[in-house]
């Protein structure tokens, strides 16, 4: 059976607007879930998981699993650490011998872009990116717009930044495809050596001081900034940047008006957010975390070829 | 390749731009050499007749540019599938770059593969020597040597010549055999990580790019040392507007450069990686439709000199991978020809006479190579081809052990029917291709 996703979830690039507000208003129900003491349904019972994690992930793969159990399916963890990868199997030799044991879906994580759409075609599970590489983080990309829809209540003409290092980030990419989808106005920020060539193709405003992006945006999304990235050379240090393109509590006060503050995590304090912003009144990142869960259930349960009205009565299952 | 039973090619377009032939005539091959190549000949009673009607018959087609992988990758290609693959695609011979394993960086390696190809007894095999020892970028090898066992020119080809004064050094002393110095144009740097063409299509994809400055900087580089030395620099594989700029800056200015193109660099861009198909992986990259258009009208105005493969086989195995991971390359003696008439001649961009020269008589004339022309008396390296006749690329049908094609399914037009070599038939299209040359006839 195709679901209303198709058959994967690839990224948010090639996804319609129906189709991301049919996987926001499915996580709405989702949501009430994780608050119960019994958090658990039956919609995916006798579905088996494989969460196929080549990179290291903490939040990511945990959030897959809530998600996973929550819906009653059977998971396997695969990390590569310690797998046969290690013993050199390529990503189609995983690919087959996943098939061959019949799974349902994989979730993957891989540090190669296109390694989830490699995976998918040539398997027949459903299979749902959970970062690749540098290309696309689509259930993050999902869960900050479901933070910002929380709080916005509609995202058509919000103006959302993505602060940092764009060029290396896949939460950036799938942001930015969502949120235009869904009619936000784009813009990022950083030094210009962490902006791929080119970046005002994709139809977002470049601000080059912080300063800027500040005076314009509704809600910053602030990325990590990875330390490898320094002794690659792309910025002189930390401190530096900063200093510079830092979201601290001082320069958010001269916004104009309150700016919702979005992290994916984890986050490096003093770095590209101040502590004091990172836990200020206008921070959503935990809620961010929250929202995770019931983003990751609502397309697990998609693709699975769960109808949406049926998510409400999924609810009932386990009462 | 000689005394073999004369062969009398009838009734095609023959076309030599060497000597300024275009007319439909004969070709007559006798022991090994052209005997003539104009008019109509009349009865050869012992010559086997083949019929060139609604054919173009050329000089044969050099490839200066392929990777034939013997030594030390037989499984992927040897001098006798490469050899052979060769002529199917209407080539009657090709240089095949140093890039092995060991390194061609020697006389007794130059040596191997002449016997190697000796005994394939298929397409000629020239040898291109390394510039440097291993290919290291460090020391010079020995060219001398290397030429007197048959070398051709030299290369360090799969990777850039590093250091700009060995590339230096390489132009000054390749003088004295009268060899071009073939560069491969990559500022490393710049390059690093790359898996395709910096640009809009990588920063969606989230593949690390590689720009067009990065074979730029070399390429001006190399004609800036070129005028220095005096030296002939033979560009490989261009693939930007702006080198195309650089090379007709050089050339206005007298400077020794040749230059050469791929097809697939005339013929795809970089949306079709869009898929993370790794059979478009290839360095170096597919640029955008702008370098594209620079390159067509490049090889139509002469900055680009000629048409090279880069025939680069791969294992399937290797290809089937991680796009940034896979190894880079196509392969192309099969096809370049096909791809070459559907993008440059069917569009209107080069006629046939102009594909031509730069398949044949550009690469023999400024590589010094025999073949090139229908002189009397010069070897009877010819290609007969219907440049009407399409066809589908179906991998499996290839000589090559390679199967790593982005035309794959594609119908292309434009196909080798009979490739000779030395006077001798080394390629005759199979039946099924010839039921499609009399469908395409009897159609219209």
């Amino acid at each position: 059976m195709t679901s209303a996703l198709g058959k994967d979830l690839l990224g948010l690039e090639f996804l319609s607007s129906e189709q991301i507000r049919l996987i926001l208003d499915t996580a709405e129900p989702f949501k009430e879930i994780s608050e119960r003491s019994i958090k658990k349904v039956p919609a995916l019972r006798g579905s088996t998981i494989v969460n196929l994690f080549f990179e290291n992930s903490t939040r990511t793969r945990i959030s897959f699993e809530f998600a996973e159990k929550r819906l009653s399916a059977d998971t396997v963890n695969v990390s590569a650490l310690g797998s046969s990868v290690q013993k050199g199997e390529t990503l189609v030799d995983t690919a087959r011998n996943l098939e061959a044991m019949r799974i349902d879906m994989v979730v993957i994580r891989h540090g190669a872009s296109g390694a989830a759409q490699f995976l998918a075609d040539r398997i027949e599970s459903n299979v749902i990116n959970a970062g690749d590489g540098l290309h696309e983080h689509p259930t993050q990309g999902l869960l900050d717009l479901l933070t910002l829809r929380d709080r916005f209540g509609e995202l058509a003409g919000k103006k959302v930044c993505i602060c940092g290092d764009v060029l290396h980030s896949r939460v950036a990419r799938s942001n930015i495809w969502g949120l235009k989808k869904m009619g936000a106005e784009v813009a990022v920020c950083g030094p210009r050596s962490l902006l791929p060539h080119g970046i005002e193709e994709f139809g977002v405003t470049v601000f080059e001081r912080i300063e800027d992006a500040i005076q314009w945006a509704d809600a910053l999304n602030v990325l990590r900034l990875q330390l490898e990235r320094m002794t690659a050379g792309y910025i002189p240090s930390s401190r530096e940047y900063n200093r510079v393109f830092g979201v601290t509590r001082e320069r958010l006060e001269r916004a104009p008006h309150d700016i919702l503050i979005l992290h994916p995590g984890p986050m490096n304090r003093g770095v590209e957010i101040d502590s004091d912003v990172a836990d200020g009144p206008h921070s959503v990142i935990l809620h961010q975390v929250t929202n995770g869960v019931a983003i990751r259930m609502a397309v697990l349960y998609l693709l699975a070829g769960g109808r949406p009205e049926l998510a409400e009565a999924a609810k009932g299952g386990a009462r | 390749m000689s005394s073999q039973r004369p062969i009398l090619l009838r009734g095609g377009r023959v076309l030599d731009p060497s000597r300024n032939i275009d007319d439909v005539g004969d070709v007559l091959v006798s022991d090994g050499r052209i005997e003539s190549a104009s008019g109509r000949i009349g009865s050869h009673d012992d010559a086997e007749i083949i019929d060139c009607d609604g054919c173009i018959v050329s000089p044969g087609f050099i490839d200066v540019h392929c990777h034939l992988r013997e030594p030390g990758r037989e499984d992927v290609e040897t001098i006798a599938t490469g050899a052979r693959a060769a002529a199917a695609g209407g080539f009657t011979a090709v240089c095949a770059m140093p890039n092995t394993d060991p390194v061609t960086d020697n006389q007794a390696a130059v040596g191997f593969i002449i016997r190697q190809a000796q005994r394939a007894d298929a397409s000629r095999v020239h040898v291109i020597g390394a510039i440097s020892v291993g290919q290291m970028g460090e020391r010079l090898a020995e060219f001398g040597e290397m030429v007197a066992a048959g070398a051709v020119a030299v290369s360090d080809d799969g990777k850039p010549v590093v250091s700009a004064q060995l590339m230096r050094t390489a132009l000054e002393y390749a003088r004295s055999f009268s060899i071009p110095v073939i560069d491969h144009c990559e500022e490393p740097t710049l390059a690093l990580g790359g898996s395709m063409n910096e640009g809009i299509v990588s920063a969606r994809l989230g593949l690390k790019g590689i720009p067009s400055e990065a074979e730029e900087i070399m390429v001006i580089r190399d004609i800036l040392l070129a005028r220095r030395s005096g030296g002939h620099v033979h560009l490989a594989h261009m693939s930007t507007h702006g080198s195309v700029e650089l090379i007709r800056w050089g050339k206005d200015r007298g400077i020794n450069v040749t230059a050469e193109v791929c097809p697939h660099h005339v013929s795809l861009t970089e949306e079709r990686i869009l898929s993370y198909d790794t059979n478009a992986k290839m360095n170096p990259p597919l640029r955008t439709a702008k370098d594209v258009e620079a390159l067509r009208n490049a090889v139509k105005d002469g900055t680009i000199d000629m048409i090279a493969t880069d025939h680069a086989p791969h294992h399937y195995d290797e290809k089937e991978r991680e796009f940034a991971d896979a190894p880079n390359g196509i392969v192309g003696l099969e096809t370049a020809l096909a791809v070459a008439v559907t993008n440059l001649v069917k569009r209107g961009h080069i006629d046939f006479r102009t594909l031509v020269e730069k398949m044949s008589c550009a690469p023999a004339r400024l590589f010094g190579l025999p073949g090139g022309t229908f002189a009397h008396g010069s070897p009877a390296d010819v290609t007969v081809f219907d440049p009407q006749l399409s066809w589908r690329v179906d991998p499996s049908e290839f000589l090559t052990k390679g199967r790593n094609t982005p035309y794959a399914g594609m119908t292309l037009e434009g196909r080798a029917i009979c490739t000779i070599v030395g006077g001798k038939v080394v390629h005759r299209l199979a039946s099924d291709g010839a039921n499609a040359r009399q469908s395409r006839a009897s159609s219209g």
